[in-house]
C-alpha cells in the first residue's frame, strides 16, 4: 500500500482494491481449465397475492449452488417490519443483507416518525439502493405488507425497477407460478382461497423448475395479524428406506468381554436444535 | 434519501475526473507517496461502480445544497456548509478514529444504516497510519 493512502482516513463501505487482481486470476484460471467459485443463488419461486382483507406471500425453500442443492430448507421470506415482509430471489447473500439493511433503516425511520412504516417507504428505499448499485446486487424481491392504506404488493427487480400489482411472481419458477395465477386469480378472494392459490402456484414452480424445491412457506398478512406458516406444506418428502442393511446381533461371535467404569460428573447440559431436514 | 427528479440530478452532479495520481510539489508524479505510475491502472476503473461510489456522497451533497438554495435561498446552504466545516474540524488526531458524532447528526447519517457502517469499518481496520506522517499531511507540512 502506498504511503499517501495511509495519510488519509479510511472510509467504510465497498472496497474495489481486489477487482483487478480478481480479473487477472479469472483469466489465469480459465486458461488452466478450472472455474471460479460461484455465489450461492436461491433459484426460486416466490409469489404474492392480494386478497380481500390482506395479502399472502409464498416461497419455496431450496437454495442451489450451481448444480447442487446447498440448503434443503432455507427461509426466503424475510422480516422487514411487524407489518411488512419480503420474499427474496437471486443471490442468497444479497437478498439477506439487503432486506436486513432496509429493515434496520425502516425501524429507525419509524422511530423517528412515531408511526407504523408504510410499504411504499420500504419500496422506495429498496429501489433507490438497488439502482445505486446498478444491478450488481442480485436481489429480486417481492415486497408485501399491510399499512394504514390497506394491503400493498410490489415486485422489485435487481436493477431497481418496481411494479405495484395485485399478484406477482419472481424467480426461476415464476413462469410456472404465473400460469397458475393467470388461470385462477379473482379479485377480493377469501383468505383460504388465496392460501390455496399460492400453495398451488408454488407447487407448480417446485415440480416444473429444477431451481425450486422442497417445502412451501406461506406468510399471511392481515390487519394486526401475521401468520408465518413454515412449512405450510411439504411437497417433496424424502422417502423412507424399505430395507435394513445392518447386521443382526449375534452375527459376530464374542470371545471375551471387559467392562471399565468411567466416573463422570454432569456439570452442564445444553440442548442445541439442528436442522435435520 | 433521494428526493430530486432525474434531470436536476444530472445537471448538478460532480463531473467524473478519473483516478489520477497525486501531483507532487513540482507538478510531476509523486513517486515517493503514490508508488510507480502505470497508465493502465489510472485510466480505467477496476470496477464499473468504483467511480460512482467514490463520488456518491459528493454528488448527493451537491444536489441537496442545490435544491435547498432553490427553495430557501442562498443563506440556507451557506449556513449548513459553515456548520459542516466547523464539525469537521473538531475531530481527534488524524491517525485515531473519531466518532464524527456532530457531523453525522448534521448530515442525518445517525438515522440510517448503509454498507459504510457494515463493511470495512474503519475502526476495525488492521492497519494504523503513521502518526507523524499523517499529522504532517493534515497540517500541510508534507
Amino acid at each position: 500500500m502506498s504511503t499517501l493512502s495511509m495519510c488519509q482516513t479510511q472510509l467504510g463501505g465497498f472496497s474495489f482494491e481486489n477487482c483487478k487482481r480478481n480479473a487477472v486470476l479469472e483469466t489465469e484460471v480459465t486458461k488452466v481449465g478450472c472455474r471460479m467459485p460461484a455465489a450461492r443463488k436461491t433459484g426460486t419461486t416466490i409469489v404474492g397475492v392480494v386478497f380481500k382483507d390482506g395479502l399472502v406471500l409464498g416461497a419455496d425453500t431450496r437454495a442451489t449452488e450451481g448444480m447442487i442443492v446447498a440448503d434443503k430448507n432455507c427461509s426466503k421470506i424475510h422480516y422487514i417490519s411487524p407489518n411488512i415482509y419480503c420474499c427474496g430471489a437471486g443471490t442468497a447473500a444479497d437478498t439477506e443483507m439487503t432486506t436486513q439493511i432496509i429493515s434496520s433503516n425502516l425501524e429507525l425511520h419509524s422511530l423517528s416518525t412515531g408511526r407504523l412504516p408504510r410499504v411504499a417507504t420500504a419500496n422506495r428505499m429498496l429501489k433507490q439502493m438497488l439502482f445505486r448499485y446498478q444491478g450488481h446486487i442480485g436481489a429480486a424481491l417481492v415486497l408485501g405488507g399491510m399499512d394504514c392504506n390497506g394491503p400493498h404488493l410490489y415486485s422489485i427487480y435487481p436493477h431497481g425497477s418496481t411494479d405495484k400489482l395485485p399478484y406477482v411472481t419472481m424467480g426461476s419458477g415464476s413462469l410456472a407460478a404465473m400460469a397458475v395465477f393467470e388461470d385462477r386469480y379473482k379479485q377480493d378472494m377469501e383468505e383460504e382461497d388465496a392460501k390455496r392459490l399460492v400453495r398451488d402456484a408454488i407447487a407448480a414452480g417446485i415440480f416444473n423448475d429444477l431451481g425450486s424445491g422442497s417445502n412451501i412457506d406461506l406468510c399471511v398478512i392481515t390487519k394486526g395479524r401475521v401468520d408465518y406458516l413454515r412449512p405450510h406444506d411439504m411437497a417433496n418428502k424424502k422417502g423412507v428406506r424399505t430395507g435394513n442393511y445392518k447386521y443382526k446381533r449375534g452375527t459376530t461371535g464374542v470371545l471375551t468381554k471387559a467392562v471399565t467404569k468411567l466416573d463422570l460428573e454432569v456439570v452442564e447440559e445444553t440442548i442445541q436444535t439442528m436442522d435435520t431436514s | 434519501m433521494n428526493t430530486r427528479g432525474l434531470r436536476s440530478q444530472l445537471k448538478d452532479s460532480v463531473p467524473v475526473t478519473g483516478m489520477g495520481q497525486h501531483i507532487g510539489a513540482y507538478g510531476v508524479q509523486d513517486t515517493l507517496r503514490s508508488g510507480f505510475s502505470s497508465v493502465k491502472n489510472e485510466l480505467l476503473p477496476s470496477h464499473a461502480l468504483e467511480l460512482s461510489e467514490k463520488n456518491f456522497q459528493l454528488n448527493q451533497d451537491k444536489m441537496n445544497f442545490s435544491t435547498l438554495r432553490n427553495i430557501q435561498g442562498l443563506h440556507a446552504p451557506l449556513k449548513l456548509q459553515m456548520e459542516y466545516r466547523a464539525a469537521r474540524q473538531i475531530q481527534r488526531l488524524p491517525f485515531l478514529q473519531s466518532s464524527h458524532l456532530a457531523l453525522d447528526t448534521l448530515k442525518g447519517n445517525d438515522e440510517s444504516i448503509s454498507f459504510e457502517d457494515i463493511l470495512n469499518d474503519p475502526a476495525q481496520s488492521e492497519m494504523v497510519g503513521e502518526p507523524h506522517i499523517m499529522v504532517e499531511y493534515k497540517l500541510g507540512l508534507m
